[in-house]
């Protein structure tokens, strides 16, 4: 009874998570997409460019927002007129992929190191010291008797 | 520390020295130039008819290899200027060729109607073939002779009274 709850509560969780998502989807807005969309003569996103060929792609995104498309047709269409490097983020397969995996793979890196090593320093117990009182031995207790009677 | 640890970590912070560096340097020699020589290749789909057309298979003919998009002010200038030369010149073995780069397919259609242009269009939608010809803004006009070598270069729009600075790069293709 306690693992249905617990499974009822993750799907809550997840359709709660995936609902803007998916309204993002179905009616994007202009706003949204000049963010993911690159204008293809000045490199920059469209919200932060006034070039004339990122002023028409704003009109032609909000005609095909008004003409009811979703937010992948849209790309699709921007794709198949200007190429991949239109989208601000890089493809999910090919070449495009490394910049996905890539931080993915250092952040999984770096906290493997910094668990190793947190764990290694939680081992740490400093350097070896010989414990105090332990008896020196014949030749070394001869020779520190012989360095103190030059003093006496 | 551990020392091989931290030789470990002083190998991986060098490594990452050196792939930024990789990537800066790869940069740097792939910056947009114009090509000297052969004429860079290209296969770009056709706006005024279906298919493809490819560079090379205009070979043995002078080419005029105009780029454009219609959103440039400049080209609705120099687009009658290229007709024109199309006209005069097509009998003589000399092919113009507009490439719409960086543009929609739907306006530029529109500005080729709008302007009259019959001779061949194809779209560069990506800028692959602009950025292979080191093309930095529109419009830009090269000049390739029979032999599928570059032999002259417009940075830049005509006027209408540069019909002459047309004329002379199209006589230079066809006799080089």
């Amino acid at each position: 009874m306690r693992a249905l709850l617990l499974a009822v509560l993750v799907a809550l969780l997840a359709l709660a998570a995936a609902a803007p998502a998916l309204a993002s989807e179905r009616h994007p807005t202009l706003a949204e997409l000049e963010s993911e969309i690159i204008c293809p003569t000045c490199h920059t996103s469209l919200d932060q460019s006034d070039s004339p060929i990122a002023l028409r792609i704003k009109n032609f995104i909000s005609a095909r927002i008004a003409a009811g498309d979703t937010k992948s047709q849209i790309k699709s269409k921007l794709v198949a007129q200007f190429g991949e490097g239109v989208l601000a983020e890089p493809p999910k397969h090919g070449f495009g992929l490394l910049a996905w995996i890539l931080p993915i793979a250092g952040i999984i890196g770096g906290a493997v190191v910094v668990g190793l090593l947190a764990w290694r320093w939680s081992r740490w117990r400093g350097p070896a010291v010989a414990p105090a009182g332990a008896p020196l031995g014949p030749e070394l207790d001869r020779r520190v008797d012989e360095e103190l009677a030059r003093f006496d | 520390m551990p020392k091989q640890l931290k030789l470990g970590a002083q190998g991986l912070a060098l490594a990452c020295v050196a792939g930024l560096l990789s990537l800066l340097i790869w940069k740097l020699a792939h910056q947009p130039h114009v090509p000297k020589g052969s004429a860079p290749n290209f296969t770009l789909p056709r706006l005024d008819s279906s298919g493809k057309l490819q560079l090379a298979s205009l070979r043995g003919r002078a080419v005029v290899l105009n780029f454009w998009a219609s959103w440039c002010v400049p080209c609705k200038g120099e687009a009658p200027l290229f007709e024109a030369a199309w006209k005069q010149w097509r009998k003589r073995g000399v092919v113009v060729v507009g490439v719409d780069s960086q543009d929609f397919t739907g306006d530029a259609r529109r500005f080729a109607n709008a302007y009259g242009i019959t001779y061949p269009l194809v779209h560069d939608g990506a800028g692959k073939t602009k950025d292979s010809y080191g093309v930095t803004g529109f419009p830009e006009t090269f000049f390739v002779n029979r032999k599928g070598r570059l032999v002259g270069h417009i940075p830049g729009a005509l006027a209408k009274d540069d019909a002459g600075q047309l004329n002379q790069g199209i006589q230079k293709a066809l006799e080089s």
